[in-house]
């Protein structure tokens, strides 16, 4: 075993060590409007890059799947100036049957009573890290914004 | 209980009888009675309204039983058999076969025959009539040694004859007695536009030339005499003078007769003898004969109702005539001839364009009363309910048939009451059509589905464009908009907005969107600009610019499954596999232990790869010889094949390798849908190509093309778009015919529904793909050579690109840790997904962190 595996594994079984920020790829690893899947403390999760390069980060399971896909899904926007009420969505539609999931907070756009859990991401030197599960008050949450922390990337 | 069991005994098996059939099965009556129909001409019922396409599109596509049997056991249909004798006191029906039919109840639905003048030398061989497709044929046969032919009677039937024999390349004349042509719907004017309209087609009119005798020469037609007129000369003769009922069996039955023939029958169509009834152009209703299909049909239903103990009654019925023939639009409605007292003329006529318009308004200009339409009928849709409404025309009627009234359609819809008879055919009212839309339970989404379930529309199709308007005005004042937009971010149809990328060039989603659209798309439109640019363009799915458009089927070029994973389709071009091929098929199933499955394509199914194990086996397979199968597209799938004449003893032409050239044509060709096709070798159809967007059968003279079915949800049976063509012409058609759709159609849009959504149907993408109505041919054709020409498989650019291929992993930080949530059990000796249990999270016996290979490491 390398170092770094020894070192996620010994990650999994302290709590407070989920705090920590492990870095999973290159953000130019991922494609823009595209997602990718990590394996993040054991756990897969799916994160995004969106056209206006903020970076996301949701469980890759989809429930209504029950299948380990949602990084493979399209990523697109929802509502904003021009399209009805309320501010531009950024979201995933499942590849499987299309459901779509707010990429800030993992709810579940068509079902008000589905989320799925939502990283916190940031992106320092062009490396993205995933952060702990946000607590799912928090609505507002954005993405970690690839411009400012891309620098030297 | 089987003795409780009535027999009912149809005699005719024509449109009407057909339809009264039909109506008995739909309605129940067979619930009661096993129904006997005998019909005399050797094939079911077919469109005899649309008999002169015959020659274009021969005889399964005019028939209106192709199954060539009714989905009703109790219902037992014999062809080619005529009822000679009628015993009302034992109730039999005695057959030209011998046999001898007991009835409880019988129906006449013995149809008309045409009238021939007894003129000396109407029999000579080269004379013939025009009612049946054998008639035709024999009129087809005669006019292969023919240089002129001349047909007697210019009113609508003889104008039909006379297409034929054009259609045939014969110089035609038209020897009409009256004054004009089309004398019993048309008035003066009207008569002279269309005769313009006819002899700018090269046809010679003799109108008020009365036939004295057939001029004989070597025991044949040689032409006709006229009275008072030189003679013409023609070895072609088609008498088409009207028609007269076929009551004879009625008659040596002792059943009343009307005085000018056919079956005198009451309001329930019942005849002087309680079990016997006559519809259609047998029965004389109140001592008249109709002699169009609308009232025959509203008698079959009359019957049916009666026979239910419902209370339907036939008053009489609207003699509308809506037709194009030879090319020319003719319409006659209500008064034609203003008739009524006081009543008033409107005329619009355009000798230049050829078109002749005449309203009938009653005397206070407030009521429409009939018409005349020539050259140019599309008001006629709008004209005639309001004839049989009475409703208040407005306030300028004459807008209503100058060229430029669209404005006052929608006023005059409108004002029509709901009991307005919108389809005459099939006597549907605008109320009728607003329940469709309007109703609780399943209401109708669009005029498609109302043409559907309403049968409005579904028989001559004149009044299509008001049930569309009709359904579109309801949605609107219910504030429903029918929005054709693709979705919240292209306020355009996928039609427009193929044309966009087209017009502009565009190769990138990003320009397309900031161009016309707004926000950054979803998992509808961007697919379909995958597609649009893929059939435009034919670069790689997986490019840089379309990658994160595609669907995850097109982005990782399998099809995903219900636990993640994804199935593998090598093409199998025409179901034709070598042995040795077929074995490394086996071989790489079995090393990466895939479900493996025959598909109803005529390839084979591999399941359970994973996304990182999709290379490794792409890699065996192409190195074998094979490639993509587009089983994940939106594209062609398969062209299925009989093994054709190469070994079945029936076979007339190689299924086989025309379904591998197609299939090779057009691999890889993204559509709105996916594609199937099929090649039958012969009319045994064992490809079932008919269950196809494009199906091929074999004929001993080359290939029938026939279009738009499809299996699954909603079965639809290919129809005939072109019959006996060569492999060239078939060809031709068929990229025609795919472009067009490709160009045209809606996102998810399969062709059966895409031909039923166009003005005109079938008959639409015959003009644009068949006679080039629109002078597409060409640029479809070049467009589908530049696809042939580009093609290249998928699969083998994606293992030679590494940019590709990095993206087929499990984890991006650990592409050697396969998903645990995938898990399989074992099933008929195959793998088979294990039933997931939720998220799973990996133990600490498995390694993971730090990311490798296009990892975080610097």
């Amino acid at each position: 075993m390398s170092a770094g595996e020894a070192t996620a594994v010994d990650l999994l079984g302290a709590p407070e060590d989920a705090r920590t920020w492990e870095p999973v790829c290159r953000l130019h690893d991922l494609e823009v409007e595209g997602g990718a899947a990590v394996l993040v403390r054991g756990e897969a999760v799916a994160v995004f890059r969106t056209h206006d390069d903020r970076v996301f980060a949701l469980s890759n399971y989809d429930p209504y799947a029950r299948a380990s896909v949602l990084s493979r899904g399209i990523v697109g926007t929802k509502g904003g100036a021009g399209n009805g009420a309320g501010e531009e969505r950024p979201f995933v539609a499942s590849p499987m049957h299309k459901q779509a999931f707010d990429l800030r907070t993992g709810q579940c756009l068509d079902d008000a009573t589905v989320r799925v859990p939502a990283y916190a991401v940031r992106v320092a030197d062009g490396t993205v890290l995933v952060g702990p599960l946000r607590e799912h008050t928090d609505g507002a949450a954005q993405g970690a914004s690839a411009e400012a922390a891309d620098e030297g990337g | 209980m089987a003795h409780l069991r009535k027999t009912l005994v149809v005699v005719g098996h024509g449109m009407v009888g057909h339809r009264f059939t039909q109506a008995a099965i739909e309605r129940g009556l067979t619930e009661t009675y096993d129904v006997v129909v005998v019909g005399a001409e050797p094939r079911p019922a077919y469109d005899r309204v649309a008999l002169t396409s015959f020659f274009e599109v021969g005889a399964d596509a005019l028939s209106l039983l192709p199954e060539g049997e009714y989905d009703d056991p109790r219902v037992r249909l014999v062809t080619g058999v005529e009822a000679v004798g009628l015993d009302r006191d034992a109730r039999t029906v005695s057959l030209s076969d011998g046999s001898e039919l007991a009835y409880d109840e019988l129906v006449l639905a013995t149809g008309a025959a045409p009238f021939v003048p007894p003129v000396p030398g109407h029999d000579l061989p080269g004379c013939f009539v025009y009612r049946t497709i054998e008639d035709l044929e024999a009129i087809r046969e005669a006019a292969g040694s023919a240089r002129v032919g001349a047909v007697v009677g210019g009113g609508l039937l003889g104008l039909e004859a006379a297409n034929a024999l054009a259609q045939l390349g014969l110089e035609t004349h038209v020897v009409e007695m009256a004054p004009r042509l089309m004398a019993v719907q048309v008035d003066d004017a009207g008569g002279a536009t269309l005769r313009r309209h006819i002899e700018s087609l090269g046809l010679t009119v003799h109108t008020g030339a009365m036939t004295s005798a057939v001029v004989e020469r070597d025991g044949r037609a040689a032409g006709l005499e006229l009275k008072d007129a030189d003679p013409v000369e023609a070895e072609v003769v088609v008498f088409s003078a009207g028609i007269r009922p076929r009551d004879q069996l009625a008659r040596t039955a002792g059943l009343e007769v009307a005085e000018r023939g056919g079956v005198l029958v009451d309001e329930q169509c019942r005849s002087s003898d309680r079990h016997v009834w006559a519809i259609g152009e047998c029965a004389a209703p109140a001592g008249r004969m109709y002699g169009l299909v609308a009232p025959g049909y509203t008698m079959a239903e009359v019957v049916v109702d009666a026979l239910l103990g419902g209370p339907g009654a036939f008053t009489g019925a609207d003699m509308s005539t809506k037709l194009k023939l030879l090319g020319v639009d003719v319409a006659s409605f209500g008064d034609a001839f203003a008739a009524t007292e006081g009543a008033l003329e409107l005329v619009f006529a355009d000798a230049v364009a050829g078109v002749y318009k005449k309203l009938v308004v009653s005397d206070d200009g407030k009521r429409l009363l009939g018409g005349v339409l020539v050259g140019d009928a599309s008001a006629y849709g709008l004209l005639r309910p309001m004839v049989s409404s009475g409703i208040e025309l407005p306030e300028n009627p004459e807008g209503l048939i100058l060229p430029a009234a669209r404005a006052s359609a929608g006023s005059a819809t409108d004002a029509m009451p709901d009991e307005a008879v919108v389809c005459s055919c099939n006597n549907v009212t605008k109320g009728d059509i607003l329940d469709r839309v309007a109703r609780d339970d399943e209401p109708c989404a669009d005029a498609a589905c109302v043409t559907k379930c309403s049968r409005a529309g579904s028989t001559c199709g004149s009044c299509k464009p008001v049930v569309k308007k009709l359904v579109e005005d309801h949605f609107a004042a219910v504030g429903k908009v029918v929005d054709k937009s693709l979705c919240e971010h292209f306020p355009l149809t996928r039609q427009e907005l193929f044309e966009v990328v087209a017009v502009h060039g565009y190769t990138r989603f990003d320009d397309i969107v900031a161009g016309h659209g707004r926000g950054r798309g979803c998992d509808i439109c961007k697919p379909a600009v995958a597609s649009i640019l893929a059939s435009q363009l034919n670069g790689h799915v997986l490019d840089k610019d379309t990658r994160t458009l595609q669907d995850t089927n097109d982005a990782f070029l399998a099809n995903i499954q219900k636990n993640g994973t994804y199935s593998v389709v090598p093409r199998i071009p025409g179901g034709e596999i070598t042995p040795e091929k077929l074995i490394v098929i086996g071989e790489v199933a079995r090393d990466f232990d895939l479900y493996t499955k025959i598909t109803g394509g005529q390839r084979i199914d591999l399941f359970g790869a994973r996304v990182e194990q999709l290379p490794a086996i792409w890699r065996r397979l192409v190195d074998a010889g094979f490639e993509s199968g587009h089983a994940y597209g939106k594209s062609l799938r398969t062209v299925k094949s009989c093994v054709g004449s190469t070994w079945c003893r029936y076979g007339v032409q190689d299924s086989v390798q025309l379904a591998i050239d197609l299939e090779l044509r057009y691999r890889g060709l993204r559509s709105p849908h996916k594609l199937k096709g099929g090649v039958s070798g012969c009319a045994r159809e064992c490809a079932e190509a008919r269950a196809k967007d494009f199906g091929v059968i074999a004929t001993e003279k080359g290939w029938n093309l026939y279009v738009a079915g499809n299996g699954g949800a909603n079965p639809a049976h290919a129809r005939l778009l072109a019959g006996d063509l060569d492999t060239e012409t078939l060809v031709r058609y068929l990229d025609r015919f795919l472009m067009y759709y490709i160009r045209t159609a809606d996102r998810l849009q399969r062709t059966a529904a895409w031909v039923d959504s166009l003005d005109g149907g079938l008959d639409r993408v015959r003009e644009v793909v068949v006679d080039d109505a629109l002078g597409l041919g060409t640029e479809l054709e070049e467009a589908m050579a530049r696809h042939v020409d580009t093609y290249f498989d998928e699969w083998k650019a994606t293992l030679d690109d590494p940019d590709k291929l990095a993206r087929f992993v499990s984890f991006l930080n650990a592409p050697d840790v396969p998903d645990p949530h995938i898990s399989f059990t074992t099933e008929r000796d195959q793998v088979r997904p294990a039933e997931p249990d939720g998220p799973v999270v990996l133990g600490t016996t498995i390694g993971v962190g730090a990311p490798v290979g296009s990892g975080v490491a610097r």
